[in-house]
């Protein structure tokens, strides 16, 4: 399992081997790819910084003020991950023609994408243990400068590692910008491969992309090595005393406003107004069901094949602890650094290379979704293990079960939960995948992803519109869970479908 | 009900020998406790009895049945008939206390009215209220839980019950009733039993036998009174209660040592190391009988208290007196030695 993982990683590797370096260099140093370098770092650059500010100041707000209806905020705040960031694209495009290039891919990926900073940095705030900062104030510190040197040290791991996440959504983002007509590594690969078919040049790019991943990945990776927990104390942790707003309470409002009417009210009245007003709506009542049970027949098996190939890698890190299940776990997780494009990229090379008879079959597809959720599956599951410690079957044993009976009667219904959990998170982020279903899904298959795409990168808008709605309910469970700060969920979201 | 037998066990992690050379004899019904300190082998000496660890040398007989050894197929944890309740009691969380009570029973003996009668009268045996049968082991206090994995481990009535520190994580006040209603239980059902523990006073007030444990080996197993009274070194007296132990000279029955003259418990000759417990030094307020010293230090703990005096000649010595009449700091006292007291040659052999 952890081979497959790896197939995209190998092929990129391979080809850039074998193509050699002076091929190499001819076809990256053109313009078009400095042009696409720029975009790319320039985008991600200044979207990590907005989201970082925008997040850590929403947190701020909604966690540590007396902002009036708190809980309601919190909700609405985290509500723009139930709208997939392709689905945000479209309802900006669709209302204001003129909302594209740097400034609109900006605007939208910053709405779609802050609650990355924004829910780790709640969590933080909430597990902050307030004896920190009321040493800090009986040390004569004023509020604003025990925020500045108590407070905002804590919380720079939760900020930098969401940040981080931000930056490999972006690198991986490829229907919203492409909606935008903002030309990203992703999106050029994509038009490559679509347009000329031309392996060559996607592959050296996918190669780049690739690499900046990995240096977005290792610098999270190690941030996360370095996080050191807030609350060091034992005994019941406290809530921290709320600032006063008093009449700031109304810019404050203002503010919150103003973000969650541009996050969801944009993409909300987008919707309904295509769907009740849009000259191209249509309810196609059959193709919609069509389209829908395709997805939801592809999730489900992705789902189950993913949580199950998920299993005997966590029990290898967990039971087995070693080198060897280490790189096994680890290597799974590189996925989290690979974007859609570059897996459906491998798997279709790969598959007309070495076994054709699979290329365009739902199993390829199945194993894509493998590839790139097989990490939300096995940190979930992971999580699950872990609260059934080795003892609870040193004592089955004594009293007399066999290794098959304890796993039965006493591992599986702990952690069928977390099984239940890991394959509801993959169903879920499989039913909103874009980027690897285009390229990958068999002739003649539609699902809700490729039937919006179809219809709005073919500015029908109307008609994308019942698709768009689906697919923002289908991503509202998720959401729900990871508005529960302290579920693994939380963990568990890495990259975008 | 049956005996243990541990012959000569070895059992190495890597370069560190963890358990070397334990020889134990544990007799049918009785309750013995492995006492030591962390790291010192004694959990895995526990494991290897339960079947979760091999010995890499050695023979653990059950009664006849050699179980693991030399030249002999190991059996299997789930065959021995071990009861075995670990650290903090590891209650089944997915299954209520009936459910757990009756895992270890046959499928058929799990439900109904046999099944329900079992889990009663487990329960009435560690002395839990019938009630408690349908609670979730969230719901149960730390004493409750590992009061359930005891019953837990005896419903399926095993030859053995080991028990890996199970009062460790509990506080003060819950350890000792929760102990004397696990003695109490096992008493009642007369099953052989094997405690290990870092704690001296649950070790010595439990066990009918209490071996003690160092880096592996096993270094006295007697009575709890023989291990205090007589430990087979300075090291383990040191470790078994607080000790006294000053270098002197003895002569036939007697010896000189910075607390004058004391009487041995053995007769012997030459240099030795004397042990005197601290309720062995007698602390005198009111005559000028004895050694003189002035108190240091005076820890005051209610019914008793410790009393920590230096000697006019520089020696330190702690003494133990009844809490309602005690010395202060800056205090000058008389000590002198009550009782026989046991020498040690400096190489440790007497």
């Amino acid at each position: 399992m952890a081979l497959l993982a790896l197939v995209p990683l190998f092929y990129v590797a391979t080809y850039v081997v074998i193509i050699g370096p002076v091929d190499l260099w001819h076809l990256l140093a053109r313009p078009r790819i400095a042009e696409l370098l720029r975009n790319t770092v320039t985008l991600a650059t200044a979207c990590m910084a907005a989201t970082a500010v925008l997040g850590v100041a929403l947190a701020v707000l909604v966690e540590r003020t007396d902002l009036p209806g708190r809980r309601l905020w919190h909700g609405l705040l985290v509500a723009p991950l139930a709208v997939p960031a392709f689905v945000n694209g479209y309802a900006w495009v669709s209302l204001d023609r003129s909302v594209h290039g740097f400034s609109g891919a900006f605007t939208v990926v910053t709405l779609s994408y802050y609650p990355l900073v924004y829910l780790p940095v709640v969590a933080m705030l909430r597990r902050l243990d307030p004896a920190l900062e009321e040493s800090s104030w009986s040390l004569g510190h004023s509020r604003a400068r025990t925020f500045r040197t108590v407070v905002l040290p804590q919380l720079r791991p939760a900020v930098l590692g969401g940040a981080l996440l931000v930056g490999l959504h972006l690198l991986a983002e490829f229907g919203a910008l492409s909606l935008l007509r903002f030309p990203t590594f992703t999106t050029a690969i994509y038009d490559q491969y679509g347009s000329t078919f031309n392996g060559a040049a996607a592959t050296a790019m996918a190669g780049v992309l690739v690499l900046l991943c990995l240096v977005l990945l290792l610098a999270e990776l190690r941030l996360r090595g370095n996080r050191r927990y807030a609350r060091l104390g034992r005994g019941a942790a406290r809530h921290a005393v709320p600032l006063t707003l008093g009449p700031w309470r109304w810019p404050a409002l203002a503010a919150a406003g103003t973000v969650v009417a541009l996050a969801i009210g944009v993409p909300a009245y987008s919707l309904v107004r295509w769907l009740l007003v849009g000259t191209s709506t249509e309810f196609p009542l059959a193709e919609l069901a069509e389209a829908l049970g395709a997805t939801v027949v592809l999730a489900l098996a992705g789902a189950v094949v993913t949580t199950l190939a998920a299993i005997p890698v966590v029990w290898l890190a967990v039971r087995h602890r070693g080198w060897a299940s280490t790189v096994i776990e680890r290597s799974t997780y590189i996925a989290n650094a690979l974007p859609g494009i570059v897996v459906g990229l491998a798997l279709v090379v790969a598959s007309l290379r070495l076994v054709p008879g699979v290329y365009q079959t739902a199993a390829l597809l199945v194993a894509a979704y493998v590839i790139l959720f097989l990490p939300r599956a096995v940190v979930t599951v992971r999580a699950g293990l872990e609260q059934a410690p080795t003892v609870l079957d040193d004592v089955a044993h004594s009293l007399g079960t066999g290794p098959l009976a304890t796993a039965r009667r006493v591992t599986l219904p702990l952690i069928a939960p977390s099984l239940g959990a890991g394959a509801a998170l993959v169903f879920l982020a499989i039913s909103t995948e874009l980027t690897a279903t285009l390229m990958l899904s068999p002739i003649g298959t539609s699902t809700l992803a490729t039937e919006f795409w179809s219809a709005s990168s073919e500015l029908r808008y109307g008609a994308a519109a019942p698709y768009a709605l689906l697919l923002v309910l289908v991503s509202i469970p998720a959401t729900v869970l990871l508005m529960r700060t302290d579920s693994p969920a939380n963990q568990t979201e890495r990259i975008p479908a | 009900m049956t005996s243990v037998s541990i012959t000569g066990v070895t059992k190495s992690f890597g370069a560190t020998r963890a358990v070397d050379d334990v020889t134990l004899h544990v007799p049918h019904g009785s309750f013995t406790t492995v006492l030591g300190p962390s790291g010192c082998g004694k959990t895995t000496l526990l494991r290897l009895i339960a079947g979760f660890l091999l010995p890499e040398s050695g023979n653990i007989a059950f009664g006849d049945t050699t179980v693991a050894g030399d030249g002999v197929r190991p059996v299997a944890p789930q065959a021995r008939r071990v009861g075995y309740v670990p650290q903090e009691g590891a209650l089944f969380p997915h299954l209520d206390v009936a459910a757990n009570i009756a895992f270890g029973l046959p499928r058929e003996a799990r439900g109904g009215g046999r099944g329900r009668d079992r889990v009663a009268e487990m329960l009435d045996l560690v002395e839990l209220p019938a009630d408690f049968r349908d609670r979730r082991p969230d719901e149960l206090s730390g004493g409750q839980q590992q009061r359930v994995a005891l019953a837990r481990s005896l419903a399926p009535q095993p030859a053995v019950v080991l028990l890996d520190e199970p009062f460790s994580s509990l506080d003060a006040s819950l350890r000792g009733s929760t102990a004397r209603a696990v003695r109490r239980a096992l008493e009642a059902t007369n099953t052989t039993a094997l405690l290990v523990t870092h704690d001296q006073n649950e070790a010595l007030s439990l066990a009918d036998q209490v071996a003690v444990m160092r880096a592996g080996r096993l270094v006295q197993s007697a009575p709890p009174s023989e291990v205090y009274l007589s430990p087979t070194d300075p090291q383990v007296a040191e470790f078994v209660g607080r000790a006294v132990v000053l270098p002197g000279t003895a002569t036939d029955a007697r010896a000189t040592c910075a607390l004058g003259e004391v009487v041995l418990t053995e007769p012997t000759t030459g240099p030795v190391a004397l042990m005197i417990r601290p309720e062995q030094v007698f602390v005198d307020l009111a005559h000028d009988e004895g050694v003189r010293g002035t108190v240091e230090e005076v820890s005051y703990y209610g019914h008793d208290c410790a009393v920590q005096v230096r000697l006019d000649e520089g020696t330190s010595v702690l003494a133990r007196m009844a809490g309602v009449r005690h010395p202060g700091p800056g205090d000058v006292v008389h000590l002198r030695v009550t009782g026989l007291v046991r020498a040690y040659h400096p190489a440790g052999a007497e």
